[in-house]
């Protein structure tokens, strides 16, 4: 299968993040045609029409996002970019940001017209130095020539964009603990309602996008909603990177058409997995998507719904794949111990929850677990999963759960023998090609 | 403690790219910690006079994000993933060698100041583990001979020029 390239639809030789090389493949075109002959409900319709949806893990529908901001409201409107990308096993925003950043800065533009953003901000993880030094360079580059900070073509809309440097947090990838780290607070997520579109940043009603969905939006802008809503599936649109992670032979980020079949998936653009090795289980989209066997995926494809019919979740689209010879206890461990650190302590049965799931694990890992653990471990994430704020409880959940059931032979072997039948150890591939 | 007078200069226009002054809490602390190393009690209290908010606003800030420093660490602060995806390429072997190699354990500082050693949750560059961030340059597709020559290198204050992922083919 070919696949349609929309966001890495150039070649990787170094120079693709410059105004100059944009420009020659077509950039910032929607700019200078589009808008002057398009209302601002018109990019909306678009968007709307193209059934995109929100490309950072929860899968909302990005049009209809926009359209719950309140219709009569004197209070500015924000947009924020969410480029916090903290779930382990994902890297592709990473991509956008330090490779294709004015696909990105055009789409925030494109945005911030459609719903009449007063200020944008781009939130970049602290830990991506490299992406923040290359976004604002092309920041820079995008006010100097005029995109930023001038009125638009044919139009009297101002577009500005500020990047705002994150500081280490996972649960600041939630939109209100975002929002809230923008203003200079700790990251702590919010309740909702009221939700960011009526009440978000600085209590203004505001949108916050995916880095992915927003760099989606240009395509969709010069070619039509209609255009993108035919690649992919009916009910899940467009293409979706993937980066692709654990034992296979060709990591990294691939863009794929939705409705791609994931073992084609995994051996043709992933490689297969190396050394020769058998196909254990795959993470389908990031640590906090529960885990899947081989008989699982067999003819599941790379879509929104058959991830989740396959009984995971497509989420970030970060794909973990792990062989045979490798310690699941082992790997669960060290998703339980992210999970404790990451959590933000305001909910009781996140706060300690995860660091009860965690000692469990590790003392079942290291030889000392008992066979009531088992059961003690899944009545824990029931108290947890949904009884919290924000989603970091039940994604720590997806993968105790998951493993238990799933893997729940191997939990009892190590309980059994009083240790790691692979002595802890991974089967280290390193051998380059 | 003060501003430069360069930074001045930039918090100035910073101030204009937000409607409230608190939300300069991040960026001030990043500016320090980029100069000093660390964020001390001197600078929280030189933050919290700038933006005219209350001291505990900003302590609250230094202690919640992972990134910000207390206390002066070594020179180079090596910080290995040891997330999921790192872990099954290795990255426990990266640190075992770290130790023997600098003597120290997670969490020390080497006599001469020069290396922490730290552990820390995925980086976003799981397909090129194991990996670690010095500073803000990542240091990807780790193993031991790779690890002495970095090592080597920053002794020598040679820190190496960032460029865009390349991901590796495997047998
Ligand atoms: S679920 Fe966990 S991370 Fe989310 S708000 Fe509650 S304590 Fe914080
Ligand atoms: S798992 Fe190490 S960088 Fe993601």
């Amino acid at each position: 299968m070919s696949h349609k390239k929309i966001l890495l639809n150039f070649e990787r030789n170094g120079t693709s993040h410059t105004l100059e090389s944009y420009l020659k493949r077509g950039g910032y075109q929607t700019i200078a045609e589009k808008i002057p002959a398009l209302s601002p409900a018109e990019v909306l319709e678009e968007v709307k029409k193209s059934a995109i949806r929100g490309r950072g893990g929860a899968g909302f529908p990005a049009g209809i996002k926009w359209s719950f901001l309140p219709k009569d409201n004197d209070k500015p409107v924000y947009l924020i970019c969410n480029g916090d990308e903290g779930e382990p096993g994902t890297f592709k925003d990473r991509v956008i940001l330090e490779e294709n950043p004015h696909m990105l800065i055009e789409g925030m533009i494109l945005a911030s017209y459609a719903i009449r953003a007063k200020h944008a901000y781009i939130y970049i993880r602290g830990e991506y130095g490299f992406a923040l030094e290359r976004v604002k360079a092309a920041v820079k580059e995008a006010y100097e020539t005029g995109y930023l900070g001038k009125p638009l073509k044919g139009t009297d809309f101002v577009c500005e964009i500020t990047v705002h440097k994150g500081a280490g947090a996972y649960v600041v990838g939630d939109e209100t603990g975002l929002m809230n780290s923008i203003e200079g607070k700790k990251g702590q997520t919010r309740n909702k309602p009221p939700f960011p579109a009526i009440e978000g940043l600085y209590k203004c009603p505001t949108i916050i996008n995916n880095v992915e969905t927003l760099a989606s939006v240009p395509w969709i802008i010069a070619n039509g909603g209609d255009a993108y809503h035919k690649i992919g599936t009916e009910k899940s649109s467009g293409t979706k990177l993937l980066s692709v992670s654990g034992h296979v032979r060709k990591p990294g980020v691939y863009e794929v058409e939705l409705g791609y079949s994931f073992m084609d998936f995994l051996n043709n653009e992933a490689g297969g997995i190396i050394d020769g090795k058998k196909l254990k289980a795959v993470i389908p989209g990031g640590s906090s998507t529960p885990v899947l066997k081989p008989e699982d995926i067999k003819d599941m494809t790379i879509d929104y719904e058959s991830i989740t019919a396959a009984g995971s979740s497509l989420g970030s689209g970060a794909v973990i794949v792990i062989a045979e010879g490798t310690c699941m206890v082992k790997l669960l461990e060290i998703l339980t111990h992210f999970y404790q650190h990451e959590s933000c302590g305001q909910c009781t049965p996140c706060r300690e929850g995860t660091g009860w799931l965690h000692r469990i694990v590790r003392r079942i890992e290291e030889g000392n677990g008992k066979m009531e653990d088992l059961d003690l471990l899944t009545s824990i994430t029931k108290h947890i999963a949904f009884h919290t704020i924000c989603p970091l409880g039940d994604a720590a959940c997806g993968p105790v759960d998951s493993f238990v059931k799933k893997f729940r032979k191997e939990f009892e072997e190590h309980i059994k023998q009083g240790g790691c039948p692979y002595s802890g150890k991974f089967v280290r591939f390193q051998e380059k090609v | 403690m003060d501003f430069t007078d360069a930074e001045k200069k930039e918090i100035a226009y910073l101030r204009t790219r937000y409607p409230e002054a608190r939300s300069l809490t991040l960026p001030l602390m990043w500016m320090i910690q980029k100069r000093e190393g660390f964020v001390s009690d001197e600078a929280v209290d030189l933050i919290a006079a700038e933006l005219d908010i209350p001291k505990i606003w900003v302590e609250e800030v230094r202690s919640w994000y992972s990134m910000f420093t207390e206390k002066k660490e070594g020179k180079y602060v090596l910080e290995v993933c040891s997330n999921i995806s790192c872990a099954m390429l290795g990255s426990q072997d990266v640190i075992d060698h770290i130790c023997k190699t600098l003597k120290i354990k997670i969490g020390e500082t080497t006599p001469d100041g020069m290396f922490t050693l730290k552990t820390v949750e995925c980086l976003g560059s799981c397909g090129t583990g194991p990996m670690m961030q010095v500073g803000d340059r990542y240091y990807e597709l780790l193993d031991e001979k790779k690890v002495d020559q970095i090592l080597e290198d920053l002794r020598n204050g040679k820190e190496h020029e960032q460029k865009p992922q390349e991901w590796p083919e495997y047998k």
